[in-house]
């Protein structure tokens, strides 16, 4: 079996952080209005696994906390993609009416993208880091049964096997009906919701296309700018007196290559998934309001029915009355989290479009510097030489 | 240069104007005037007004006058005219003569002509130069005057002349060779900067795009959406910016062209030192051969095969008399011969050196105008730069308000 990314660098095995290196990281995080945080999640050190049937990296999960509903302070299990598509579904469906955070996309479809490249692996492992800590962060999500066992279990495929016969046998009547109810009438505000959703991944859309376009525009530009820099050093080849300032540009033009070339690479890796997974999220996000658009069509359906028959004592039928409940469970969780969602995606993009703000800064700040630096050649007198 | 006419004379090519007139197959055709404007620089007593004297000239004007002077002046490195037809664009840049641009470009072009002749310590003292700046009407019958176009070396002797010559100086050959790798690598270099241009245009302008995405979705948000709003109107300002950046970096451009051109004035001189030299060549061998055929004439014996020593061999010799009339026509032509070579010498060995302290002349002038363009080059990078750093800060600051 091969511990090694697969560029061959060994994989760093230290021991899992130390608290207070993961406080330091999750700092960085905004607080949740002053909280005391009692759970920490990171995703890091992938590994590479070759077996007889299959190749697939894993990842380290570790977990401190300080809740009771954990059995130990700190764990430290691996996990493989999966594993995290498995507590996705299984969040989705024993708490349909929150919204459950997306998945970075299982399969890769665009282009021959390297599975086991560093950079996919490591925009990858960010996309799951995120995927658990906005769970931790949901004041429910985060007491979730089957996210502790994700978090602690040894062998999950065990529980994996038992959760499933645990389900038939429970009964946990976790799926609502999705039988053909037509609504009624939406309430103003989740109707507000759907638009809004509708209208966002449309312009998140518009933004993934524009900031496509312009790294490969950028790649194109850095195609001439290698053929370029050179040319002014053949041209230094040919003279005397002009021949050092001429390499210096080249060589400086050299440099806007390269950083360039980082610039691009930044924005590939970082900028476009987080974009995507918002995308991904809101699709999700539509699913859920889809959900409470049944169940409330159930509810009035059912209620309708009730008001037909007409009976001398209208009392209202407990199914109906749970009906009720569902209702009105669903929009309270969902309304709940809806404006915790609003608040992160403002802290989300605030923080994605500085980074993307910065890098650019960077990239022209080292051009800069490149180009300062070579005007004391360029003056240079050959007799103060 | 304390002499130079740029030291007494202030030149300028000022405006130009669209004309229409009649060609010389009297179809109507549409051109370009370029107004001259000369003014005495005496010394500046106070309040006194120097007047401007202008005329109006055309490109092919231009063109006769730098004819005129390669021609008279074969030993200097004549500068030469901007372009006649707009090259190396990138696609934005019009290709067209009549486009303002391009004209604006070139009024600049051949104010730089005027001054780099004007400030040549042999060119500046030129007649025809001076009355191309100052008089109005009858300037090309006077330039035709001069009789230069039948000084002109035909294109196909001197070819002829570099394929056949045998022993150049060789810091001509060397310098031959050097234009002709100038002129590939600063062609080679304004090509790839063409498309380094159109590309960096496109990297700029689809940032434009940002600003209207930017808008559309300030409006469905709340606290986002200032910021956001304020952010994409940068994302317009930097988009807009490239025009002006690339607009100036085509100065730079035609600084190097200048000197693309100018390699070809190189090359004309050396082609000129091989003509002459091949011609010195010609006229030695010719001299060389005139003597044998006297020699042998007088002393009866066939050195080497000619065609008349075949025929009068088979025809019959031919007499006393007509041999005796044939080697005073050749002692004749020996005596002419040897003076014209003393003279061919003398003015190879003339050219040669005052070529060559033009060249060195030369050679300070552009490693200095060049140094000068690459700091300036360097120069529009480093504020290319600083608007870019300014711009996203701009943004970034946007962006943290959301």
């Amino acid at each position: 079996q091969d511990l090694s990314l697969p560029n061959g660098t060994p994989v760093d095995t230290s021991s899992p952080a130390s608290s207070s290196s993961l406080l330091n990281r999750l700092q960085l995080d905004d607080d949740l209005d002053g909280e005391t945080r009692d759970l920490f999640v990171t995703v890091d050190d992938p590994k590479k696994h070759v077996c007889t049937m299959e190749t697939y990296i894993t990842y380290r999960v570790t977990t401190k906390t300080t809740r009771a509903e954990f059995d130990l302070p700190e764990y430290s299990v691996r996990r493989r993609y999966q594993d995290f598509d498995w507590l996705r579904i299984k969040l989705e469906e024993s708490q349909p009416t929150h919204l459950i955070p997306p998945l970075p996309e299982k399969f890769v479809v665009k282009g021959v993208v390297d599975r086991f490249s560093e950079e996919f692996v490591e925009t990858r492992r960010k996309a799951l880091d995120k995927f658990l800590k906005r769970i931790t962060d949901h004041p429910v999500l985060s007491f979730n049964e089957h996210f502790n066992v994700f978090l602690t279990a040894k062998d999950l495929n065990a529980y994996k096997k038992q959760g499933m016969a645990l389900l038939s046998k429970m009964g946990e009547s976790v799926k609502y009906v999705t039988g053909g109810y037509k609504l009624r009438s939406r309430p103003l505000e989740f109707a507000a919701i759907g638009e809004y959703l509708d209208t966002f991944s449309l312009k998140l859309g518009t933004i993934d296309r524009i900031a496509q376009r312009i790294i490969k525009e950028q790649l194109e530009y850095l195609v001439e700018l290698r053929e370029y820099g050179p040319v002014y050093s053949t041209w230094g080849g040919l003279e005397v007196e002009l021949s050092e300032p001429l390499e210096g540009v080249s060589a400086c033009i050299g440099n806007c290559c390269t950083a360039l070339e980082e610039l691009s690479e930044d924005m590939t890796e970082d900028f476009l998934p987080v974009l995507r997974e918002y995308i991904l999220y809101s699709e999700s996000m539509k699913n859920v309001l889809k959900k409470r658009d049944q169940v409330q069509a159930e509810y009035e359906a059912k209620l309708e029915a009730v008001a037909l028959k007409k009976e001398d004592r209208p009392k209202v039928p407990t199914d109906v009355e749970k009906c009720q409940d569902r209702v009105e469970c669903f929009n309270a969780d969902l309304k709940a989290d809806m404006e915790r969602w609003q608040n992160n995606k403002r802290q989300d993009f605030r923080q994605l479009l500085m980074g993307m703000a910065d890098k650019n800064i960077q990239y022209y700040e080292k051009c800069l510097t490149a180009w300062e630096s070579i005007i004391p050649l360029l003056q240079d007198k050959p007799e103060t030489k | 240069m304390e002499d130079c006419l740029a030291k007494k004379m202030e030149i300028t090519v000022s405006e130009a104007e669209k004309r229409t007139g009649r060609n010389a197959m009297n179809m109507q055709e549409t051109y370009t005037a370029y107004l001259i404007e000369t003014r005495a620089v005496e010394s500046q007593s106070e309040g006194q007004c120097v007047p401007v004297d202008s005329l109006w000239r055309r490109y092919s004007e231009f063109e006769l006058l730098r004819n005129y002077l390669s021609v008279t002046y074969p030993h200097i490195v004549v500068p030469p005219l901007p372009e006649k037809r707009a090259d190396f664009v990138w696609h934005k840049l019009s290709a067209d003569n009549m486009d303002p641009d391009f004209v604006e470009r070139r009024r600049i072009g051949l104010e730089n002509f005027l001054l780099r002749v004007a400030s040549h310590p042999v060119l500046c003292q030129d007649k025809i130069f001076y009355s191309f700046l100052t008089q109005e009407g009858g300037w090309k019958e006077v330039v035709n005057e001069t009789g230069f176009q039948l000084k002109a070396d035909s294109r196909l002797k001197a070819l002829n002349a570099t394929f056949r010559v045998k022993n150049p100086d060789k810091r001509f050959t060397e310098l031959k060779h050097y234009s002709d790798e100038l002129q590939s690598v600063i062609s080679h270099l304004l090509r790839v900067r063409a498309r380094v241009a159109d590309r960096l245009y496109g990297v700029y302008k689809v940032h434009g795009n940002y600003g209207r995405v930017f808008s559309e979705w300030s409006a469905i948000e709340k606290e986002m959406g200032d910021g956001l709003q304020s952010a994409g109107h940068h994302m317009d300002v930097y988009a807009a910016s490239i025009d002006d950046i690339l607009e100036e970096e085509e100065h730079y451009a035609d600084q190097l062209k200048e000197y693309l051109f100018y390699a070809e004035a190189l090359r004309a001189v050396c082609r000129k030192h091989e003509l002459m030299q091949y011609d010195l060549e010609m006229a030695a061998q010719d001299l060389t051969s005139k003597k044998q055929q006297c020699e042998e004439l007088a002393t009866g014996t066939v050195r080497t095969f000619s065609l008349k020593g075949m025929t009068s061999k088979l025809f019959g010799q031919e007499t006393p008399e007509q041999r005796e009339a044939k080697i005073k026509v050749l002692e004749e032509q020996i005596q002419e011969g040897e003076e014209q070579l003393k003279s061919k010498n003398l003015e190879g060995r003339d050219f040669v050196k005052s070529a060559w302290a033009d060249i060195e002349r030369f050679k300070e002038q552009k490693n200095h105008d060049l140094k000068e363009a690459l700091i300036n080059y360097a120069v529009m990078q480093i504020s290319m730069c600083k608007k870019g750093i300014q711009v996203w800060t701009n943004a970034k600051e946007c962006f943290s308000k959301m």
